[in-house]
C-alpha cells in the first residue's frame, strides 16, 4: 500500500523522464515498440474506418498507450484481462494477432469473431482476454467473476479488469467493489482516466475527483498514477498485482490519462479545446517519452528506427490482411447462438 | 410548416413541450451540452437552461429511477437512453416501479415519465446498438409503449407521450432519424396513443409493423400494385395499449396479413398480433398469417446486417405465399 501510493505519487508529480527506479533499455526498448504497435495500428484502423472499410463504431486508443504496455508488463502467464469497448490496445499487449485484430474491425472471416463481432466484441481464450464490452461498467462484475474462479482454483492468478472514469459511475462497479472486498478477490481494477465519458468531463460527471479512493468504503486500497508514464504504470501495476497474488483482495488503481480522439469516430468534439489536445500531445505524450528515454541511454536513431520499420510492417501486413480476408458467409448469421448438433 | 428528419421532428416536440409545461424535464446521458447521441436534444439546453435539461453520468438504472421519483412529484422527466441495449439496465425501475406506482397507488400517484431510446439497426454496429427489443417492455403492464416510423409521427406521438400521465416507452428507429424529410407543422398538435395509422388502403392483403419497417411495408406496397394487388399498410405506432381493431377490420377485408418487424420472430410483438388474429380474427383469414421478421439470433456487424433485417423482397414473398391460398 505505501509502495503503490509512493508510486502513484512519484507518477502524478514528475514530469518528463523518469530517474529513478526506471527501466532498463530492454525494458524500454519492449514498452516503445508496443506503445509504437498500438499507436500505428490504431492511426491505421482511423483511416480504414475513413475509408468506409469499417463499420460501425470504431474507438481509438490513441494517447492512452502507456497504460496497458505498463499493466501488461507486470502481469504473468494465466492473468486475465478484460476490458471495455475501446479495446485494440488491450487486445494487442495480450499478444492478440494484429491480423485477426483488424480484419474483425473490418468485418472480415479472417477476424477473431469471424465478422460478427466487430471493434468492441473479440475474445482470445488462449490469451486470457475476456473481451471487449459494450455496455458502459458492465466488465466490472464480469471481472469480478473471472478473479473469483483463480481464489476457488487456489491459483495466483490476477485479473486485470478496466473501465473507463465515466463507467466508474455505474452502480455495478461498487457492487462489485463489495463482492471483491468481502470474498478477497485477486482483482485489480483500473480506472482508465481518460478525463471525458463521451463529451462529459469527469468533473461534470464525478462528485469525487479522486477516483483511486471510490473503493475506500470497501478498504480497498488504490492509487493515482500518471497514466501518461509506463513506467510509473509498470511499478504501481507490479505493486497492485503482489497484493492480489499475496491474497490481501482487491486494488484500484486510477490511471490518468488521456485520449487524443474522439471518443468514437463520430464526435463533434465540442466538449473541449483543440489547444488542450494539443498540449498534451506536445507536452505529456507517452511514446516520446519514451523515445527520449532511450536516447538519454545511448540507443541511437537508427535503432529506433529499426523498431518503427518493423511496426510499420506488421500494421501493413494486418491492414492488407483485413482487406482481404473474406466477407463471412450468410450463413454465419445463424452459427453460435445455442450449442449446435 | 417546415421540411423535417425524425430526429429534426423530435427536437422539436421536445421544445414544444416543454415550452408549454414548465414540468417537462429532460435528463441524459450527454443530452446537454453535447445535444445528445444523434443531437435530439440540441439546443434545449440553451434555450431552457440548466435547471431542465440536465447531463447525467452514465447510470442507466439511477435515470430511470430517477425519473420515477421526479414523476412521483409531479414532474415530467424525459429521460434518454443513447441506444436501446443500455436501457436493459433501466428494466429493472421501469418494470418494478415506473409501470406499477399507479396501481400501487391506487390512482394516488401517476408516473408521467417518457423514456426515450433510439432502437434497430441503422448504424452498422453490431448488438446493443442496433437490436429491437421492444418486446422485452411490451409484457410490463403499466407500460406504454411506441414507436414512431416518420417524421410526423415522431413529432406528433411523442408530444403525446410527454402529455400523458402514464410511463412511455418511446422506440425511435436509428435507420429513419434522417432518412427522409416531411413537412411538420409544429403547432403542438399530439397524435392518439391508442391508434394503429392506416398508411395506404388496398383491400387485398395486410401488410402490418411498426418502425423501421413501415419504409420497407410502404415500397412492397408500390411493387404489389405494379403487380396489380393492392395492400392496405398499417403502423401499429402505439403496441400497448395494441389497436387490435384497425389491424382486424383490415384482415376482415383483406383475408391476408404480413406482419413485419425488426425484432427476432420469437417472442416477437408480432406474435401478440398473430395471436389475436387467430382468436377474434381466425374466421377472416384465407391465408395463414405471415410473419417477417428479423433472426432468432444476435444483430451481426454490417456485413452480414443486410442478410438480418426484413426488407421489402421477404415482405414481398410472404405477400406472395399469402395471395395464393383461397
Amino acid at each position: 500500500m505505501a509502495h503503490a501510493a509512493e508510486a502513484g505519487k512519484r507518477g502524478r508529480t514528475r514530469t518528463g523522464v523518469s530517474k529513478a527506479g526506471g527501466f532498463s533499455s530492454d525494458e524500454l526498448l519492449r514498452a516503445y515498440r508496443e506503445m509504437l504497435l498500438i499507436r500505428r495500428f490504431e492511426e491505421k484502423a482511423g483511416q480504414l474506418y475513413g475509408m468506409g472499410l469499417i463499420g460501425g463504431f470504431c474507438h481509438l486508443y490513441i494517447g492512452q498507450e502507456a497504460v496497458v504496455v505498463g499493466l501488461q508488463m507486470a502481469l504473468k502467464e494465466g492473468d486475465q484481462v478484460i476490458t471495455s469497448y475501446r479495446d485494440h490496445g488491450h487486445m494487442l499487449v495480450t499478444g492478440m494477432a494484429p491480423r485477426g485484430v483488424m480484419a474483425e474491425l473490418t468485418g472480415r472471416a479472417g477476424g477473431y469473431s469471424r465478422g460478427k463481432g466487430g471493434s468492441m466484441h473479440m475474445f482470445s481464450k488462449e490469451r486470457n482476454f475476456f473481451g471487449g464490452h459494450g455496455i458502459v461498467g458492465a466488465q466490472a462484475s464480469l471481472g469480478t467473476g473471472l478473479a473469483f474462479s483463480n481464489r476457488y482454483r487456489g491459483n495466483d492468478n490476477v485479473c486485470l479488469t478496466y473501465f473507463g472514469e465515466g463507467a466508474s459511475n455505474q452502480g455495478q462497479v461498487y457492487e462489485s467493489f463489495n463482492l471483491a472486498a468481502l470474498m478477497k478477490l485477486p482483482v485489480v481494477y483500473v480506472i482508465e482516466n481518460n478525463r471525458y465519458g463521451m463529451g462529459t468531463s469527469v468533473e461534470r460527471a464525478s462528485a469525487s475527483q479522486d477516483l483511486s479512493k471510490n473503493g475506500a468504503p470497501w478498504g480497498i486500497p488504490g492509487a493515482q498514477v500518471d497514466g501518461m508514464d509506463v513506467e510509473a504504470v509498470k511499478l504501481a501495476g507490479e505493486v497492485a498485482v503482489a497484493h492480489c497474488r499475496a491474497g490481501n483482495g482487491p486494488f484500484l488503481l486510477e490511471m490518468k490519462t488521456y485520449r487524443y480522439r474522439g471518443h468514437s469516430m463520430s464526435d463533434p468534439a465540442k466538449y473541449r479545446t483543440r489547444e488542450e489536445v494539443q498540449k498534451m500531445r506536445t507536452e505529456r505524450d507517452c511514446i516520446d517519452t519514451v523515445h527520449a528515454r532511450l536516447t538519454e541511454l545511448g540507443v541511437t536513431e537508427p535503432e529506433i528506427k529499426q523498431i518503427d520499420d518493423a511496426v510499420k510492417q506488421i500494421v501493413q501486413d494486418a491492414a492488407e490482411f483485413a482487406q482481404t480476408s473474406p466477407e463471412p458467409d450468410p450463413a454465419e448469421l445463424w452459427t453460435d447462438v445455442l450449442v449446435e448438433g | 410548416m417546415r421540411d423535417a428528419t425524425l430526429v429534426e421532428a423530435i427536437n422539436a416536440a421536445l421544445a414544444r413541450a416543454m415550452q408549454e409545461d414548465e414540468r417537462v424535464l429532460v435528463l441524459g446521458e450527454d443530452v446537454g451540452k453535447d445535444g445528445g447521441v444523434f443531437r435530439a436534444t440540441d439546443g434545449l439546453l440553451a434555450r431552457f437552461g440548466p435547471a431542465r435539461v440536465f447531463d447525467t453520468p452514465v447510470a442507466e438504472a439511477a435515470i430511470a429511477g430517477m425519473s420515477v421519483g421526479l414523476a412521483a412529484q409531479g414532474f415530467c422527466p424525459v429521460a434518454e437512453i443513447q441506444f436501446m441495449g443500455f436501457a436493459y439496465a433501466a428494466i429493472d425501475q421501469l418494470l418494478n416501479h415506473a409501470a406499477r406506482l399507479r396501481t400501487r397507488t391506487r390512482g394516488r400517484l401517476s408516473c408521467p415519465m417518457v423514456l426515450r431510446t433510439p432502437c434497430g439497426a441503422g448504424v452498422h454496429a453490431p448488438e446493443h446498438h442496433s437490436e429491437s427489443g421492444e418486446a422485452c417492455f411490451t409484457n410490463i403492464p403499466g407500460l406504454r409503449v411506441v414507436v414512431p416510423s416518420s417524421p410526423r409521427r415522431g413529432y406528433g406521438l411523442l408530444l403525446a407521450a410527454i402529455r400523458d400521465s402514464d410511463p412511455v416507452v418511446f422506440l425511435e428507429p436509428t435507420r429513419l432519424y434522417r432518412a427522409v424529410r416531411e413537412p411538420v407543422a409544429d403547432d403542438g398538435t399530439s397524435l392518439p396513443l391508442d391508434r394503429c395509422i392506416t398508411l395506404r388502403e388496398g383491400g387485398d392483403v395486410t401488410l402490418v409493423g411498426w418502425g423501421g419497417v413501415v419504409p420497407e411495408m410502404l415500397a412492397a406496397a408500390e411493387r404489389l400494385a405494379a403487380e396489380g394487388t393492392q395492400a392496405d399498410v398499417i403502423d401499429v405506432a402505439t403496441l400497448v395499449p395494441l389497436d387490435a381493431e384497425t389491424i382486424l377490420a383490415s384482415v376482415a377485408g383483406t383475408g391476408r396479413c404480413v406482419i413485419c418487424h425488426e425484432a427476432p420472430l420469437t417472442g416477437g410483438f408480432g406474435a401478440e398480433i398473430a395471436a389475436r388474429l387467430a382468436g377474434p380474427g381466425l374466421f377472416s383469414l384465407l391465408a395463414p398469417v405471415e410473419r417477417v421478421t428479423g433472426w432468432d439470433t444476435i444483430v451481426p456487424l454490417s456485413r452480414l446486417e443486410r442478410h438480418y433485417l426484413p426488407g421489402v423482397e421477404r415482405i414481398l414473398a410472404a405477400a406472395r405465399r399469402s395471395l395464393r391460398h383461397g
